[in-house]
């Protein structure tokens, strides 16, 4: 996984609560046995008209030319303003996997759903819980101005405001640890082996109709 | 000090390390597998050259892109991209010497049906699948989770989960339900009431009179939603009907090992004097069969009831939630409930497709026929096995009688990732779990409702109140 660096980055909203996975990728993308090459499939129907087919070419599919990902003033947005309950729905991590090919490094909510906000970690994006009011200003500023940007310094745990205001917010240590250094959590869990294994014998003292095998 | 609630004593006895911010290593007992989910797993351990930590911990079978017709080998699939996802599974279950359930044997079947139906449910284990309805298993006492990709691949190899504790939160839903209401009910009522955000960040059990009361199918059902209400695991206390609904199963221990098991599992419950972070409490005399609405589960009214109207809702974020939703529905806002068509039903689905899902639905159905407006209804068990189950008691004639068409095991119509999808602009009682925007099918229109008021639908056309319907019989 790359490190994550601060950077400033355009910002997209999403103006709709409970956004689920099914929305952020529909289902018949899950059939894929890859985990790249999600991003033209990002929140598919509501971004064509017509029902995508995985694997298909989609440069000439009809857009809905309303909808956010289409509009000119968001191409190249890293940042995604959304209301609460995002991610909400199936487990797939291949929403996570949609969001970061399509280019989006941060996710900003008031509140996210449980396995989503975890894939999210797991694949290098950062997804920022801040509180109804201050997400809802990024709305606002984010509608009035076009080209409003934020900058996301992770290890001061800020977001910049283009007028320089800072906001704060809250990461797991041990989450911000593996982003920032690019860290793969199954090489981080096996330096624990040894303890796994101890575990794994006083466990199996204690229950052993888990290990009749 | 206070005792421990039923997720701290399945926390406590798993952890194997914490970090200083509290994340920590959780010891899993069961992964279960299937095709979606898992591909990217087993091809990051092959890239890394890595090794399943525990093989017998694993357990793996077909479900969400598996055919419901005849059909006897996954080179028949007709879509490509499942087909090759089907067999993706088998091979890998093969090179890395995994147990499976594969296409034809009759214990294949959806994984939340199929883990406790073998045994492979236990309580007091710790559990994961990369499938976000996971949480059903909690019915049995287990810790359950729902996993991404990158998590399956870190069990397969390391036999732990990553996890920080969650909060404890108890709904208890006392009294005694109405003769017609279901634990499906219950659970949409539940989720009616505390939003689909409700149990984020929470571990959520499920307790009071009317959980006591309840089968433990029942129960599944109940945990299976526990995820529509934000929480990633659903949990219910152990008591004398776990232990009877686990006993003699396949993987169920035998002999002394059953004697030493259900003396640990004596124990699996909340404590009297456990303190939740977050208590909500129900009247389950109170709760009416439930429809729901929109596209959202929490989106659901009592049959009686009518369409909220946008107009009304104060908080602007819920009004064009409310607008939007009524517009994808295409239903009018304060429209009765009942007077929304049924066109498709759908009995199935990890939350609906066990036994005494289609016992009670057969209940309904026995002796009528469906309405001519409704253009296909299909009940599809949840395994091979409930299917053959179902046939022993004459069920399927009842179905097939009625007009349904009887399938066999897999997630089907739940989400449409097979052929069996809800076409556009149809409404569709459906005994699932979600009604997101094209979840069944591009453009479909899902209720959700038990499968005593699929049933009922089924007959009437449109809703209708089912306890009406069993009185008159
Ligand atoms: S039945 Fe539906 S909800 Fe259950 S596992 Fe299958 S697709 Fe998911």
């Amino acid at each position: 996984m790359d490190k994550f660096t601060t950077f400033t980055g355009l910002v997209m909203p999403m103006d709709r609560a409970n956004v689920d996975t099914d929305a952020i990728l529909p289902k018949q993308f899950l059939k894929s046995i890859r985990r790249s090459g999600f991003g033209p499939y990002l929140f598919d129907e509501w971004r064509y008209e017509d029902v995508g087919i995985p694997d298909a070419d989609t440069s000439h599919r009809p857009i809905r030319k309303d909808f956010v990902l289409n509009l000119p003033r968001y191409q190249g947005a890293s940042i995604l303003i959304a209301r609460e309950n995002f991610g909400c729905g199936s487990s797939r991590e291949h929403a996570p996997w949609a969001l970061k090919d399509y280019g989006f490094d941060v996710l900003i909510a008031p509140s996210f759903a449980d396995i989503f906000f975890n894939n999210c970690f797991k694949n290098g994006i950062l997804p920022i819980i801040l509180d109804d009011q201050t997400v809802d200003s990024f709305f606002k500023e984010n509608e009035a101005q076009e080209g409003y940007s934020l900058t996301v310094d992770l290890a001061n745990q800020q977001v910049i405001k283009p007028n320089g205001d800072i906001i704060e917010f809250e990461v797991d240590s041990f989450r911000k640890h593996c982003l920032l250094n690019g860290l793969d959590d199954i090489g981080l869990t096996l330096q624990h082996a040894e303890q796994i294994r101890l575990f794994e014998v006083s466990y199996k003292a204690k229950n052993p109709w888990l290990f009749t095998e | 000090m206070a005792g421990k609630t039923l997720y701290d004593k399945l926390w406590d006895s798993h952890v194997v390390r914490q970090e200083e911010d509290g994340t920590s290593l959780i010891y899993i007992d069961r992964q279960l597998l299937h095709e979606v989910t898992s591909p990217q797993a087993f091809e990051g351990l092959r890239m890394a050259g890595r090794k399943p930590w525990r093989l017998n911990a694993n357990l793996a079978t077909y479900d969400h892109n598996v055919p419901t017709t005849d059909f006897s080998s996954a080179d028949e699939i007709e879509d490509p991209v499942s087909r090759v996802q089907v067999q993706t599974l088998g091979m890998n279950t093969r090179e890395f010497g995994i147990t499976e359930f594969g296409l034809g044997d009759p214990r294949q079947g959806i994984v939340h049906v199929v883990g406790p139906e073998e045994g492979a449910t236990l309580p007091g284990m710790t559990l994961v699948c990369g499938d976000s309805h996971t949480a059903t298993h909690g019915a049995l006492g287990a810790l359950a989770h729902g996993i991404g990709t990158s998590e399956v691949e870190h069990v397969l190899a390391t036999q732990c989960l990553l996890q920080k504790k969650m909060k404890n939160m108890l709904v208890r839903v006392d009294g005694e339900l109405q003769i017609g209401v279901t634990p499906k009910d219950v659970v949409l009522a539940i989720i009616g009431k505390i939003g689909t955000a409700g149990g984020t960040g929470c571990a959520l059990e499920f307790g009071g009179q009317v959980m006591r009361d309840m089968s433990v199918e029942g129960r599944m059902t109940v945990c299976n939603m526990a995820i529509e209400a934000g929480a990633r695991v659903g949990l219910v206390g152990v008591d004398e009907k776990t232990i009877n609904y686990v006993k003699g199963r396949p993987f169920t221990p035998k002999g002394e090992m059953w004697d030493l098991a259900t003396e640990s599992w004596k124990d699996l419950k909340s404590d009297d004097d456990a303190e939740f972070d977050i208590v909500v409490e129900l009247n389950g005399s109170e709760i009416e069969p439930q429809v729901s609405w929109g596209t959202s589960p929490e989106m659901v009214v009592d049959i009686g009831g009518k369409i909220p109207n946008p107009e009304k809702e104060m908080d602007p974020v819920k009004a064009s939630g409310i607008a939007r939703a009524l517009e994808y529905m295409d239903l009018d806002a304060d429209m009765p409930v009942k007077d929304i068509p049924v066109e498709y039903v759908f009995i199935g689905s990890c939350t609906n497709s066990r036994i005494e899902d289609f016992r009670a639905a057969a209940q309904v159905l026995k002796g009528h026929k469906i309405s001519e407006k409704v253009q296909q209804a299909l009940a599809v068990p949840g395994s091979g096995l409930v299917k053959q189950q179902a046939e022993r008691e004459g069920l399927d004639k009842i179905f097939i009688d009625a007009g349904f068409e009887w399938r066999n095991p897999g997630c089907s119509m739940c989400l449409a990732m097979n052929a069996d999808k809800l076409p556009e602009g149809l409404h569709c009682a459906s005994t699932s779990n979600r009604n997101f925007e094209g979840r069944q099918g591009a453009g479909g229109r899902t209720h959700l409702v038990s499968p005593e008021m699929a049933a009922a639908a089924a007959i009437a056309g449109h809703f209708v109140d089912v306890r009406e319907m069993l009185r008159a019989s």
